[in-house]
């Protein structure tokens, strides 16, 4: 997994609500081997309806989303982060997010940010004014700044990121190293769990 | 005198195995369950010649992928699905954990397949790479869904990262539901009022009289679908109804061990004054048999009521929604619910497949024709041989049904069981999102019941008037 500082890059709105995974990856493509690569299978369906901004030239090379409400709701499909990042996305900016892949998103280098539901709106409206402007997103400082280069809409955001989810995502390490150092003590805690449920 | 615990809190400190200072948790993972979508996480197993660490609480089978016309490798027509059926199998040699491949009569949705088994027990964690995971607490159960990644870390260490407590939210629901009125119309209103975001991250304890008299297959139908109410998880206190359902299967704990079990399990419930982030309370007996018109579980209605005309939403944003939602669709506004024509039916899924629920579809259908396509999908073999020692079968094929073999088919269409575009399809499945099954496919999301009336009369219908007598 590639480590994760700071990214200065083209940002790219999204003005949709409830965003769900069968969208961002319809389940017809889940048998596709990992290794065979997602990003042309980003938004599949929704990518060929005329002013969807993901294929705008102006938008090329973008890797930070401003979404809305609920994005990435319902299955539990990884898939959904392998594409965005298949398809150069770092950063999906949205005022919530689908449990799970928010979850999954810091597992495979992808960073999800929480910011207020106005702001996410002033930010995608000053995007959509200025197409292409850049945003800077710092995880150590957890600041989202920009849009770069654009009077209006200017301001510096902070977020609010879990210690360890930051901790794993700057080191570009999962989560697997750190658990199998603590074999000892998960083995005591199985023991004192197996001899009061031994039944499990 | 410690403070009053809710179940939730209960299971989470008896699993909880390191809970560092900044809040994040390492979890124990009771029972790790697997499907035939887990090929990625065994790869980053074998690249990083981890073993897989607790094989005796591993449980597989595989469910997405299988045919549903034949119960064998031969029947799957493409040789991809055939490679992730049979790589699964591959991966259970290699690695040793329990399998119920396919022409083995356990074989079938993961999520059926773990209540059945007895795999499924109260105060445990439990896990799977799957969404609908949550059904698992319908016996008393922590049970989620997690992505590939959290699937190969459970594998090669049983545990798993939370990075905080998750928020728990009590939803009651008393009274009683009416006649003709069911599980699944109980999550659909809870749907409905709280929307899909309305449990987001949250542990959902469904409470009150309607669930204490449910069935564990409803409650099961109810948890299932605590995901689409954007919750992490749903449960349901374990009580008498659980163990009598729980006793005698293969994988629950048998004789003294039995015993110490029950008497642990009567300790779960939560605590009078337990506290929770948040509560809704619904009345049951208001409850009617619901159906979905759009493209999210939340746009739902009772069967009685019409289609929302979005001139009459409250907001711009919502008014675009439901304009959306009906375009996809092709309703008009402000139609009635049961003018909606359906063209195909699909009783099956996770969420509604288990026996109570093709007898409830059996009883509505004895003596009908069905005037569209319309299949039966059973959850697992052994839901599948029980129903035709029944002589459901029978019925179902009387009616016109095809009666299929054992998986999760139609539900989201990965193993080519796809409805076509612009087909209405009456489905007891748990999503109706856009293209869920199949490009331009349009889902109602109703009860196995409710579904049953629609194929016998060709429109949405409420199931209470065929109920009473009418042809
Ligand atoms: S039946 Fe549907 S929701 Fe359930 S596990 Fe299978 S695909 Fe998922």
């Amino acid at each position: 997994m590639e480590p994760f500082s700071t990214v200065d890059a083209k940002a790219m709105p999204l003005d949709m609500t409830n965003v769900d995974t069968d969208q961002l990856v319809p389940a017809r493509y889940l048998w596709r081997p990992r290794q065979d690569g997602y990003a042309e299978i980003l938004f599949h369906d929704l990518r060929r309806e005329p002013g969807f901004p993901l294929d705008a030239p102006a938008h090329k090379g973008a890797a930070i989303m401003v979404a809305d409400r609920n994005f990435g709701c319902g299955s539990s499909r990884e898939h959904a982060a392998w594409a965005l990042v298949d398809s150069g996305f770092r950063v999906v900016i949205a005022p919530s997010f689908g449990d799970i892949f928010y979850s999954n998103s810091f597992k495979n280098g992808l960073l999800p940010i929480v910011l207020p539901e106005a702001r996410c709106a002033e930010l995608r409206a000053a995007l959509a004014r200025n197409p292409g402007t850049h945003l800077v997103v710092d995880l150590p400082a957890q600041t989202v700044t920009g849009p770069v280069g654009v009077n209006d809409g200017f301001s510096v955001d902070s977020f609010a990121v879990d210690p360890l989810r930051k901790e794993l995502l700057i080191a570009g390490q999962d989560e697997t190293g750190l658990t199998l150092s603590l074999a000892a003590t998960i083995k005591g805690f199985v023991a004192g769990y197996a001899e009061a449920m031994p039944w499990v | 005198m410690s403070a009053p615990q809710s179940l939730f809190d209960k299971i989470w400190q008896r699993h909880a195995v390191v809970t560092r200072p900044d809040g994040a948790v390492l979890l124990l993972v009771g029972r790790h369950l697997l499907h035939d979508g887990s090929a990625a996480a065994f790869r980053f197993l074998d690249e990083r010649r981890l073993p897989l660490h607790d094989k005796r609480h591993t449980f597989g089978t595989p469910d997405h992928y299988v045919s549903t016309a034949g119960n064998d490798l031969a029947s799957i027509g493409e040789a991809f699905r055939r490679d992730l059926v049979s790589g699964m199998a591959e991966n259970a040699r290699k690695h040793g954990f329990t399998h119920f491949g396919l022409g083995d009569p356990r074989q079938g949705i993961i999520h059926v397949i773990g209540p059945e088994q007895g795999i499924t027990l109260p105060g445990i964690t439990m896990v799977c790479g799957d969404s609908h995971t949550s059904s698992h607490g319908a016996l008393g159960a922590l049970a989620f869904g997690i992505g590939a990644s959290e699937v190969a870390h459970v594998l090669a260490t049983q545990t798993l990262w939370q990075s905080r407590k998750p928020q728990s939210m009590r939803i009651n629901v008393e009274g009683k539901l009416g006649t003709g009125v069911t599980a699944k119309d109980a999550i659909l209103a809870i749907i409905a009022r709280i929307g899909t975001a309305g449990g987001t991250g949250k542990v959902i304890e469904y409470a009150g009289p309607v669930f204490r008299d449910m069935s564990i297959e409803g409650r099961l139908s109810v948890c299932n679908m605590s995901i689409e109410a954007g919750a992490r998880a749903g449960m349901v206190a374990p009580d008498e109804n659980t163990f009598a359902y729980l006793k005698g299967r293969p994988y629950a704990p048998q004789g003294a061990m039995w015993e110490r079990a029950v008497a642990f399990w009567r300790t779960l419930p939560s605590d009078a004054g337990a506290a929770f982030d948040a509560e809704v309370t619904l009345n049951g007996n208001a409850i009617e048999p619901m159906a979905t018109w759009g493209t999210s579980p939340e746009h739902a209605s009772a069967v009685t009521g019409a289609v929302p005309d979005p001139a009459a939403a409250p907001t711009a944003e919502r008014r675009e929604a439901i304009a959306s939602a009906l375009n996809y669709m092709g309703l008009s506004p402000g139609m009635r619910m049961d003018e909606i024509p359906i063209n195909r039916v699909f009783i099956g899924s996770c969420t509604n497949s288990r026996i109570e629920d093709l007898r409830a579809a059996a009883a509505v259908l004895q003596g009908r024709k069905a005037k569209v396509q319309a299949w039966a999908v059973p959850g697992s073999g052994l839901v599948k041989r029980q129903a035709e020692q029944e002589g459901l079968d029978k019925v179902f094929r009387d009616a016109g049904f095809e009666w299929r073999e054992p998986g999760c088919s139609m539900c989201a269409g990965v193993n080519g069981d796809l409805v076509e575009p612009g087909v209405h399809c009456a489905s007891t499945s748990n999503r109706n999102f856009v293209g869920r099954q199949g490009p331009g496919a349009r889902t109602h999301l109703m009860s196995p019941t409710m579904a049953a009336a629609a194929a016998v009369t060709g429109h949405i219908t409420d199931v209470r008037r065929l109920m009473a007598g009418e042809a």
